[in-house]
């Protein structure tokens, strides 16, 4: 139920990032859409996955589009000084309320809880016949993880090989 | 030897020879024995990329270039990534004890051609802009 609520918040976001006539505004709701997908991870029970989605989608997009495409974006920030410090002070004082509560779910400092770890300590000599348990868990337990890995160094491999070849044939005018 | 121009000295070229034997052996040894101790595919076929680039810096280019070109190391990349992805559609479903090993092995074909044909893409591509 909760997953469909935010995909409907991501078909209105991703609506809002097409028809907005402001370009910074557009990539903002374009990192919109990636908050959601994150929170879908999350709530497919994938943490790592959506820490991963959030850096990429709201840092790194926001990020890169501001820094290299700067010199287009009119951004008019006058006359809506009031606005924006309301809605920074609201936003600040909201992370704070939630972190007061996430706070105290953490386990306390020392006492790690490694309640799947655990598991592959003792399970994985036996299932997979590795005493090195880092292998064992990078080719057995996450094997797929580690073909997308291959795969992006794959790619890199190709990447370089085709930009940085010998001198490209020149066109003859 | 007729090449006693190219690259470093004497010393270096001698110490080359007596050791880049042994770095690639080591290279081997991490990735038959990933599984047992520390080591894996990455780290072994890096390890064995290295050994040719040492090679590589003490004989000049052409000691290297004339037995691995770029094209035979992309070739031989591309086979180990696909003995990757085939070896893990074979086994990976039954999930077989004891498959590790060819996994690494196939990861590291691919890790150490891939790397030495970067490291070779960029060293041609600096020697021809210098001319």
């Amino acid at each position: 139920m909760e997953i469909h609520l935010v995909l409907i918040f991501m078909i209105f976001a991703a609506v809002v990032a097409v028809e907005i006539k402001d370009m910074i505004s557009s990539v903002i709701a374009l990192s919109v859409v990636g908050l959601g997908l994150s929170l879908v991870f999350l709530l497919l029970k994938a943490p790592n996955l959506a820490v991963t989605q959030l850096v990429v989608e709201i840092l790194l997009v926001v990020v890169l589009i501001r820094g290299t495409i700067s010199k287009d974006l009119p951004l008019v920030i006058a006359g809506r000084w009031f606005f924006n410090t309301l809605m920074t002070a609201v936003f600040v004082a909201v992370f704070l309320f939630l972190g007061f509560f996430a706070l105290k779910e953490l386990p306390i400092f020392g006492q790690p809880k490694m309640l799947v770890s655990s598991e592959y300590i003792l399970r994985s000599v036996s299932e997979t016949g590795s005493t090195n348990v880092v292998t064992a868990i990078s080719l057995s337990y996450r094997l797929l993880d580690t073909l997308a890995e291959a795969a992006v160094l794959f790619a890199a491999i190709l990447g370089v090989s085709a930009i940085a070849r010998r001198i490209g044939k020149v066109n003859e005018k | 030897m007729k090449n006693d121009d190219l690259g470093m000295t004497l010393i270096v070229k001698v110490i080359t020879r007596l050791t880049v034997g042994l770095i690639l052996l080591y290279g081997f040894y991490v990735v038959l024995h990933g599984h047992i101790g520390p080591g894996g595919g990455f780290a072994g076929g890096i390890i064995m990329a290295l050994s040719l680039i040492h090679l590589m810096l003490a004989y000049g280019k052409e000691a290297v270039t004339k037995k691995i070109g770029r094209r035979r190391g992309i070739k031989i990349a591309s086979i180990g990534a696909l003995l990757f992805l085939a070896l893990i559609v074979m086994f990976a479903p039954g999930g077989r004890v004891g498959i590790l090993p060819f996994y690494d092995i196939a990861i590291s074909i691919m890790v150490g051609a891939g790397l030495f044909t970067i490291f070779l893409a960029l060293v041609i591509l600096i020697t021809e802009r210098e001319e």
